[in-house]
């Protein structure tokens, strides 16, 4: 595509293959494998062994089930938004997307706040509605992982051919049944690939887990609950040295997203959904009035209670710090300002950069898996493989990953970090730009070709002009993953950035006061919200993102 | 008995009017086409009488039932889609008794309906074949097998074979006719596709931008346009202009451009008037060399098109108007190119029409 030579051309899909297996694929898998024998350490001890395999149970326990309630709830948000006719749908599509470009950290303070500190919903029953632990990690993954969902779905719903329901309208079944009969399973892959991510954000979250997750007694911050990714955080050694505890936990938890991924991508296109079975008079009244309009009230009243106003509590100290001292403060850069503004900085140009390396080497690849460059079987295999970094826990990918590097070579810390979030962030940027070519008929390249067009005329004519939209989505979502992410961070650098300041603040590991946090937390997600915006005005009547 | 009666009936699309204040009434076991061009609001007007959209004003009666606020699974319908819109994840089978079983049928009833609407589509030996394994052709076979199975008596068909190559479509055509009849169905065709439409249709109604312009028998409308568009759309027809220079009790004279005078049978048409004579192409008469008389025009060949049934002339007259002259290629005389040749039709084969307002290439554009 680049290059009519086909040495040039297969030249540059190589090097993108080679760059995806030595920088992205292998050194958080060979990480593991080279640290193999501290294992023994754990194996020596059964009460940690038994503390990560609980640690680990609970991770795969709490991203199955929010990924269920995702799916539950999300997919009736998703409905309502792109078959409701209020013209306040589309102020709620964008409502839907503010969780998933808050900052983690961010949100899991704001959660924090909400649903335990004096001031959030808690006031109004006079105790902590619910304390740090189980609960609360619960409905912090909820909030993250349901705009996943109501994203992937309002795609669906909106790239959905709608002549399939309204044939099963004129052959007689009501809305409810045409849905569950035709709608649902041809939109089954969209189900199944929202079930992963949501599934793959909630096992990989680092950050704010361990915000939600331990409580703060006595200055000493006792976890209540645990799962793979706090386990991997709280047994890294002093200075961030990988014990055999943390290659335990990383090893099984790589094993198990893996299998269950592969399970779900070869299972899932076999799965039968129960469409055999109908039940006409239920079915005809679950289609009306009533229980329509039951199902949107119950779908917004989740959606503000449970995911928005908790994910947007965090304002409200950060609006009283704007109007006492501590705006100024934040601004003149004294005491913790000035390594925030210094982490926010770094979490920017990292986010930058990162998007940037992510392009130059993600192109090629997403048009390798689009257009089969190296035949069906291994442009497939190669779909399925970039998938593994969204998979696996992050903390468990840093460690492996720091692992690797510090085990090959003498790499600079800024770069084990770049290589860190880069690992992470690639399949958000090539997911999305391969499904972008996989949409351009290739007969529009052919015409482009006969025309006079060389291969690189096409791709500069053609296709980029075409998926720039996907393009400039897919960087996003790769500058705000970047941005908000912790797990790796912590695991492979002692360099902070701005959401892993946010966590110690937040954990009082550098003493912070709630306005101050709120602040720092405000100032981040009001970034987010300029890069939501931009995003909008960029792709604006382009329907979809 | 399902006739259809649409009245008054408008919808918009925002500010673009698709069905503007249409009234039409289509009686029990007709095979009924709306046609007219792209954007006419034919398929709008198919998809409100299925339910798939509401009108903003009107009525739509399904027999005696008026189904405005009936959703389509209860307006006892049988739609065939122009894509087709098998399920894709459903094979033949399961696509052809998914009406039954959404209706509540007991299996056995469902069993039985599949099995006899396959027959019908003969299609019975590809039950299982899943829709991405059949042919375009039968694909549509079984989409109307599906709509049949629905057991409704109104058939509505949205340019059933606009996605057929030309033979498929010929033979289906005249196989959906059958079965409508065979099952005294009242069917209601949109096409854009005239000669589909002449071939397989009781009656047609001819569309353009939103209104209906006529209503008849294939012949009525060949025979009897009412405006120059259904003379232009339905068939082909060669348009002169000119003006009435007088009328009579046997019709009108018409001066056509340079003093050409030539005679009609309208008679509603007041002397001076400007108007638009309209001739099928196979009404004329050609002879070699100058003949006077009635009706009569002089011309030379200026384009010569073997088309294997006709051969197709274009006449430059000597007023410098081009017509179009079809005849049978088997039977008669060959003309060649620039041989002189005189024109004649009867006067009863052309239709008078008051000049347009505005114009004739407007009047006439299918845009």
């Amino acid at each position: 595509m680049l290059s009519s030579k086909k040495s040039v051309k297969y030249g540059v899909y190589l090097t993108a293959v080679i760059v995806f297996f030595a920088l992205v694929l292998l050194p958080p898998i060979l990480g593991i494998i080279i640290k193999w024998n501290t294992m023994q350490q754990v194996l020596n001890q059964p009460e940690l062994m038994s503390r990560a395999l609980s640690a680990i149970e609970n991770s795969f326990t709490v991203a199955l089930l929010v990924s269920a309630l995702d799916i539950i709830t999300g997919v009736p948000m998703a409905w309502l938004i792109t078959r409701g006719k209020s013209k306040w749908l589309n102020v709620l599509d964008t409502l839907s997307d503010i969780p998933f470009i808050v900052p983690t950290a961010a949100l899991g303070y704001s959660l924090l706040l909400f649903w335990s500190k004096p001031g959030g919903v808690s006031s109004l029953f006079g105790t902590s509605l619910v304390s740090p632990g189980w609960l609360l990690v619960i409905l912090l993954h909820f909030a993250f992982s349901y705009p996943v969902v109501v994203r992937v779905m309002v795609g669906a719903l909106l790239d959905y051919k709608r002549e399939y329901e309204q044939a099963s309208r004129t052959l007689g079944a009501p809305p409810f049944t045409a849905s569950r009969t035709v709608t649902f399973p041809i939109l089954k892959p969209s189900l199944i690939a929202s079930f992963i991510l949501a599934f793959s954000r909630s096992i990989s979250e680092t950050g704010a887990t361990m915000m939600v997750a331990s409580l703060l007694e006595n200055g000493n911050y006792v976890p209540l609950f645990e799962n793979g990714a706090t386990f991997i955080q709280t047994n890294l050694g002093p200075n961030k040295e990988i014990t055999g505890a943390v290659v335990f936990a990383s090893f099984i938890l790589m094993i198990l997203s893996c299998s269950i991924f592969i399970i779900i991508r070869l299972l899932g296109p076999r799965l039968k959904m129960p469409i055999r079975k109908v039940w006409p008079i239920t079915e005809r009244k679950l289609s009306y009035s009533k229980a329509a309009s039951s199902r949107n009230a119950i779908s917004l009243l989740v959606f503000f209670l449970l995911v928005l106003i908790p994910s947007l509590f965090v304002a409200l100290p950060a609006i009283q710090a704007v109007f006492g001292n501590t705006l100024a403060e934040s601004l003149g850069g004294g005491g913790i300002w000035g390594e925030y503004w210094q982490s926010l900085l770094l979490s920017y140009c990292l986010g930058t950069v990162v998007t940037l390396l992510n392009i130059v080497i993600g192109l090629p690849m997403a048009i390798i898996i689009a257009r089969r460059k190296f035949g069906k079987t291994t442009s497939g295999i190669f779909d399925i493989l970039v998938n593994i970094p969204l998979i696996v826990t992050s903390a468990a990918l840093g460690a492996s990953l720091k692992i690797f590097w510090e085990s090959f070579a003498i790499v600079p810390e800024i770069w084990l970090l770049i290589f860190a979030h880069l690992c992470i962030t690639y399949p958000y940027l090539v997911r999305s730009m391969s499904a972008a070519v996989e949409r351009i008929s290739e007969d529009l390249e052919e015409a482009s070709r006969t025309l006079g067009a060389k291969p690189l005329g096409v791709f500069r004519t053609i296709i980029l002009p075409l998926t720039k939209y996907s393009i400039l989505s897919g960087a996003i979502m790769v500058f705000t993953r970047s941005v908000s992410e912790t797990g790796a961070t912590l695991a492979v650098t002692n360099l902070r950035t701005a959401p892993v300041v946010i966590v110690d603040w937040v954990r009082q590991k550098v003493q912070a006061t709630p306005l101050e946090i709120g602040l720092g937390c405000g100032f981040l997600i009001l970034f987010s919200f300029i890069i939501l915006l931009a995003l909008r005005l960029i792709v604006r009547g382009k329907g979809r993102y | 008995m399902p006739d259809v009666r649409i009245i008054n009936v408008t919808k918009k699309f925002g500010k673009i009017v698709a069905v503007d204040n249409v009234s039409l009434h289509t009686y029990d076991k007709e095979y009924f086409s709306l046609l007219g061009p792209s954007g006419c609001g034919k398929t709008t007007l198919l998809r409100l009488v299925a339910g798939l959209i509401q009108p903003d004003e009107g009525e739509i009666y399904i027999g005696d039932r008026l189904v405005n606020d009936v959703p389509p699974e209860d307006r006892d319908i049988g739609f065939v889609f122009q894509t087709f819109a098998l399920f894709p994840h459903m094979n033949a089978w399961n696509n052809v008794t998914y009406s039954p079983k959404v209706k509540g049928f007991d299996m056995k009833k469902a069993e039985t309906i599949g099995n006899e609407v396959l027959e019908m589509v003969k299609l019975h030996k590809r039950l299982d074949a899943f829709p991405n394994e059949l042919s375009g052709g039968m694909m549509q076979r079984i989409a109307v097998a599906r709509a049949l199975a629905a057991g409704a008596k109104l058939l509505l068909l949205d340019e059933p074979l606009g996605q057929l190559d030309a033979k498929v479509r010929n033979e289906l055509r005249y196989e959906i006719r059958k079965m409508a009849k065979d099952l005294e169905l009242t069917a209601i065709h949109v096409t854009h596709d005239q000669s589909e439409a002449m071939a397989i249709s009781d009656r047609i109604a001819v569309m353009k931008k939103g209104k209906i312009l006529q209503v008849g028998t294939p012949q009525e409308l060949y025979m009897n346009p009412k405006s120059i568009f259904v003379a232009h759309f339905i068939g082909e027809s060669n348009f002169l202009e000119g003006y009435i220079s007088s009328v009579s009790n046997e019709g009108v004279a018409i001066e056509l451009r340079s003093g050409i005078k030539v005679q009609a049978t309208n008679k509603n048409i007041k002397k001076g008037e400007k108007v638009v004579l309209a001739i099928r192409p196979e009404a004329f008469i050609i002879e070699k060399g100058v003949k006077k008389g009635k009706n009569s025009v002089l011309g030379v060949i200026e384009r010569v098109t073997f088309e294997g049934t006709n051969i197709r002339y274009e006449v430059r007259l000597e007023n410098q108007d081009l017509v179009v002259v079809v005849k049978p290629s088997l039977i008669g005389e060959w003309f060649n190119i620039s041989e002189k040749v005189t024109l004649t039709f009867p006067p009863e084969k052309a239709h008078v029409f008051t000049y347009p307002e505005v114009g004739l290439r407007e009047e006439t554009s299918v845009e």
